[in-house]
């Protein structure tokens, strides 16, 4: 079973939301690219999970220049590729009722503009227009980014998958990786439950399984899964435009965000508080009257949409809110990419092909400073203030 | 009232005639109080009730039980499942066409945090096994709390017009279905230590070990147990082939709620796919309710069910085509016709071999599934549970009444409890109860051409012995303590000899004992038979074909009495006279004309290739198959690209689907990576989890729905 050495390239550990969108990257810059995942199938760990938002108005420039290029590489899809993955084009809302999100959303539009984001402030009635079923009580305003939208996690994962593959990159499911072969320093290949597979660049894309692989390493990697519900709706028609974001803190939650999939269904999700720690997927009784008290306070015509299923998945949170992207220090030739903190999906197919660009060291200028900023080796000082 | 109510039924009493009006498609109808929007739409005949939103193919009722969603209809402007929601007086109705637009509302919700309860032991389900169950728990005076998402208790019970089979002593065999129902709710109801809860839904067990439940179908009330018990019983198996999901085409158990629960009259002429126990009951009750059913196909050479009930049907004049199979249900919007073909030994249907029959109906019924997801999760979270009946393992109400018993008994000893020892008997009665039919003996027709003797038409191992409970000399006799032996007749002191008192021939839940007596005419003996059918369809003076056990045509004879009377429970005794070359031969008479089962001139052949697997999202084989042919094996990767499974049901109906076309690509089980499975149950609004108090906010469609 085991590939010879000259066979691969690259092998990338986890086929999901990270790994998949970089195999292909890889694959088409002539890279010869292996996937490994613990999973029988592409996207099975945490990217099912996602909701399947994608927007660029984040609150620093490194993931915002990352999701500008997947807002791309999403929106253009379809066109390029052929698959529906059911892009759509809804914008954010991230809406204010009192004065703390009104001057935390105010604050960062100016980053966010800086960038070049298509984003502005909306006062209460621009809002009400583009939503006219928000509560109007306290309503203040909030910040809109048309730009932004949604793709199904679950077809987006099959058709990187696809695309991959036809590009020349092989995945192998169902595997589960158990070290890492390693020689004077540096990384030689991956030990797996069924072989061994040798390439001098393994990269961790293993999203709340990261630590455990960069264990394998010797490394201590700083991030820790948390688990989150989502749910989905039955479909109705078309009444909600953007996604909808509330960061208002409460006892029990932090923000929660809710959109109207193409398909008609909402798709939404909650941050629990305090966190969650752990791989931990099993239901819990709290989470559906906890959002649906949210939700239908926001927009009480939510009320009498059923709520279809929920599941439950994690973030593979690090100390700041932001991703640990770069080469290992410690060990020559592992490539890290964790971390993503809930947002692998949006992240991934830009973050795929700058980590391409690292591996066969063509990176922009221009993206140097994205690599800085993602650096597993930062301190970890700030916050992410839109997590 | 319309053509499609059930006026006169032999066993059944219709329910009040309160009507109310609702309005469908904007015209005022008239239907019954207390009824399911489901069955007051079938009651005007009306059978598409939306059309999907996928591609518009029009939707009728496929399980009538809560489990599919395919029934839904707009009720006050909100999507419902027909089968479920009870009509409200002005009630307006419209099919969904299309997705559905999400009433507005006004104003801003009052919002009530969710109650929370802590019982000692709740009890999903309130068919045989959960109220069985239940009255234990009641017994003793031990507080449980019983739900079930119906409108009334008994679970699938109340379908049940025939007799039962099974243990006398220990499950009421030889007492009707629907009377067992009533039985064992009014024992329930004298214990107040229980407390019941109708058109209450389980929709999750969570890893906190609560149980989420909608209560009266529209307050979120999460019920913390120390012990679950789930007696949820069985959904009704899918099945694929071309017009799979055509109105009119559905499972044998919705066929049984409409006519026999809401006594409509769902279907002008009926095929049967599958000849198990259901199919085999569910034409029987076609008959008593008065609609044709032009025939039965199964795929095996023999009926899986009992085959006292197989020969009751086919001399009653049903044809059944074992070694075939359904290749179409046939017709534009809605089942005109059925094309079934012969099966080869390799399970494939033999060209040349087609034939069509006309019919509105098509019932499946090839089998149930366990409603095992509570059982399941509970295990995985640590919760203490239960199982009982089908939820368990699907076999006959009798076992589930045994096993329901028996767990309760269990339970009540896990939480200290005295309830002495539980006998081994009676998990060896358990067992029986649950047993396929076994073996058949070639019948022997007794020698005697003098007196009175009964004829027993039951060769075939199965677990019953209420005739040998009723004789009141003793003469019927299971030589074994175990029950699915076969019965005989016999008489050792001829001073107390068979007096023809006719209790053997009233009791026998398979209709297979009748009384040959030869005191008044030895040439032409009388020959009692059992018939639940109208008692006015049957009178002195008629000439009727009567037939052995397996359906061969004897000859035509004289009615000469029909007996009606109270003590026999609904059960009418038809006399006629035979010549004795034949009399003890006779099992049975045919009431069903040939013409309705003949096949058409030409077979009809389905042009569209509709066969569905997933109801809800209507995922097509073909999808499926591609993607397996293309090496997929992990369920949840078919549904990523397939939506099949994404739907409103949950996957309950589909998966079972997709294991099957698996199989048929020779794909092995061990290969096939099964789905997770998540909450909800079913679909219930963000305003009943957000805790909307109802009637807090006004909209178009306020009912209570929240």
């Amino acid at each position: 079973m085991a590939a010879t050495k000259s066979a691969t390239d690259v092998i990338i550990i986890g086929s999901g939301s990270v790994g998949t969108p970089a195999a292909l990257a890889m694959a088409e810059s002539g890279l010869r690219v292996l996937v490994l995942d613990r999973m029988p199938s592409v996207g099975q760990g945490s990217n099912k999970g996602a909701i399947g938002g994608i927007r660029a108005t984040h609150s620093d420039p490194a993931k915002i220049r990352i999701c500008l290029r997947s807002l791309e590489i999403f929106s253009t899809w379809k066109e390029r590729r052929g698959d529906d993955i059911e892009w759509h084009k809804g914008g954010y809302m991230f809406v204010a009722y009192r004065n703390r999100e009104e001057k935390a959303l105010r604050e960062l539009l100016v980053t966010q503009k800086a960038f070049g984001l298509n984003i502005d402030w909306l006062d209460r009635s621009q809002m009400l227009d583009l939503v006219p079923d928000l509560n109007p009580e306290s309503l203040i305003g909030g910040t809109f980014s048309p730009d932004d939208g949604s793709a199904s996690p679950l077809l987006s994962a099959h058709a990187f998958w696809k695309a991959a593959e036809k590009a020349g990159a092989k995945f192998r499911f169902g595997e589960i990786v158990m070290g890492l072969i390693m020689e004077n320093g540096s990384v030689r290949g991956v030990r797996t439950d069924k072989g061994e597979y040798h390439a001098a660049v393994v990269v961790n894309a293993a999203g709340g399984w990261a630590a455990e692989v960069g264990r394998m390493a010797g490394l201590d990697l700083p991030v820790k899964p948390d688990a989150h519900e989502g749910a989905v709706t039955e479909p109705v028609a078309p009444f909600l435009k953007p996604m909808v974001v509330d960061i208002r803190p409460t006892d029990s939650s932090v923000n929660y965000y809710f959109f109207q999939h193409s398909t008609g269904q909402i798709i939404f999700c909650i941050t629990p508080n305090p966190s969650i720690w752990g791989l931990e997927t099993r239901e819990t009784s709290s989470f559906l009257p906890m959002v649906a008290h949210r939700m239908v306070s926001l927009i009480p015509r939510l009320q009498n949409l059923r709520v279809r299923r929920t599941w439950r998945n994690v973030y593979p949170m690090t100390p700041d809110g932001f991703p640990l992207v770069g080469w290992a220090r410690e060990v020559k030739g592992l490539l890290l990419a964790v971390g993503m903190c809930g947002q692998g999906f949006m992240l991934g197919p830009g973050l795929g092909e700058l980590l391409a660009h690292v591996v066969n060291d063509t990176l922009p200028t221009k993206d140097r400073e994205i690599m800085g900023l993602l650096s597993p080796y930062r301190k970890f000082e700030g916050q992410e203030k839109l997590k | 009232m319309s053509d499609f109510r059930i006026e006169k039924h032999p066993i059944l009493t219709p329910p009040s005639a309160e009507t109310v009006t609702v309005i469908w498609k904007g015209r005022p109808i008239s239907a019954r109080a207390g009824e399911t929007i489901a069955s007051a739409l079938f009651a005007q005949g009306e059978r598409i009730f939306s059309y999907h939103h996928k591609d518009r193919a029009p939707q009728g009722i496929f399980c009538a039980n809560g489990q599919c969603a395919q029934c839904l209809v707009l009720a006050d402007g909100l999507p419902v499942k027909a089968c479920m929601e009870l009509v409200c007086p002005g009630q307006k109705l419209e099919p969904v066409d299309g997705l559905p637009v999400l009433p507005p509302v006004s104003g801003s919700a009052r919002l009530t945090p969710i109650e929370e309860i802590s019982v000692p032991v709740l009890i999903i389900g309130g068919g045989p096994a959960g109220l069985s169950a239940a009255i234990e728990f009641g017994k003793r005076g031990v507080s449980a709390l019983l739900i079930d998402d119906k409108h009334r208790l008994g679970g699938k019970l109340v379908l049940q017009t025939h007799r039962f089979f099974g243990s006398y002593d220990a499950v009421f065999a030889g007492t009707r279905g629907i009377d067992i129902a009533t039985k064992l709710e009014n024992e329930l109801r004298t214990y107040p230590s229980v407390q019941i809860w109708l058109q209450s839904t389980a929709l999750a067990v969570y890893s906190d070990k609560k149980v989420g439940v909608l209560k009266d179908g529209r307050r979120y009330v999460q019920v913390k147990p120390e012990v679950l018990l789930v007696t949820s019983g069985a959904r009704e198996k899918s099945l694929a082939f071309p017009g799979n999901t055509l109105p009119g085409a559905y499972g044998a158990g919705a066929f049984q709620t409409l006519v026999n629960r809401d006594l409509v009259r769902a279907a002008g002429r009926l095929f049967i796919v599958g000849g198990g126990n259901v199919g085999l009951i569910a034409g029987y009750h076609a008959l008593q309710a008065g609609i044709p059913v032009a025939g039965l196909v199964e795929a095996l050479p023999e009926c899986s069910g009992y085959k006292v009930h197989k020969d009751k049907l086919q001399r009653f004049g049903v044809p059944i085509y074992t070694s075939h199979t359904i290749l179409s249900a046939n017709g534009k919007n809605s089942v005109e016709s059925v094309t079934i073909a012969a099966l080869d030994d390799k399970w494939k249907p033999v060209s040349g071999t087609e034939k069509s029959f006309s019919c509105d109906t098509v019932l499946i019924a090839i089998g149930l599934d366990p409603v095992d997801e509570f059982f399941t999760k509970a295990g995985e979270f640590g919760l203490t549970a239960y199982a009982a009946g089908d939820a368990e393992e699907i076999a006959e109400a009798s076992a589930a009444i045994f096993s329901g018993k028996i767990r309760g008994l269990e339970i009540l000893r896990s939480m200290g409890h005295d309830v002495g020892v539980i006998a081994a008997e009676w998990y060896a009665t358990a067992e029986i109860l649950k047993s396929r039919p076994g073996k058949t003996t070639p019948e022997t027709i007794p020698d005697g051409e003098s007196g009175v003797f009964p004829v027993l038409h039951c060769i075939q191992e199965i677990p019953c012995d209420p005739c040998t409970m009723v004789c009141p000399r003793d003469l019927i006799h299971i030589h074994s303590d175990d029950i699915r032996c076969l019965p005989c007749f016999e008489v050792s002191d001829p001073a107390k000899a068979c007096t023809g008192c006719e209790k053997c021939v009233t009791i026998c839940p398979g209709l297979a004992i009748v009384l040959v007596d030869f005191r008044k005419d030895a040439d032409y003996p009388t020959v009692t038979i059992p018939y639940e059918f109208l008692k006015e369809s049957i009178e002195v003076g008629d000439r009727v074909h009567v037939l052995d056990t397996e359906a061969a045509d004897l000859g035509e004879v004289e009615v000469v009495a029909v007996r009606a009377i109270k003590a026999n429970d609904r059960t009418v005794l038809v006399k006629v006279k035979a010549p004795k070359a034949f009399a003890k031969k006779i099992a049975g008479i045919r009431i069903q004309e040939d013409d309705v089962t003949k096949p058409m001139d030409r077979y009809a052949e389905r042009t569209a290739d509709d066969v569905v697997i997933c109801r809800c999202e209507r995922v097509m084989a073909g999808e499926v198959r591609a993607l397996i042919r293309n090496g997929f094996r992990d369920i949840s990767a078919i549904k990523a690209v397939t939506r099949a499974g994404m739907g409103s049901c949950g996957a309950k109906t589909c998966t079972a689907l997709v294991h099957r076309l698996f199989r048929e690509e020779g794909v092995p089980e061990k290969d096939i990576i099964d789905q997770p499975k998540r909450p909800l149950f079913m679909e219930v609004s963000l305003g009943t989890f957000a805790g909307n108090e109802p009637g807090s906010i006004k909209d178009g469609g306020d009912r209570g729905r929240y």
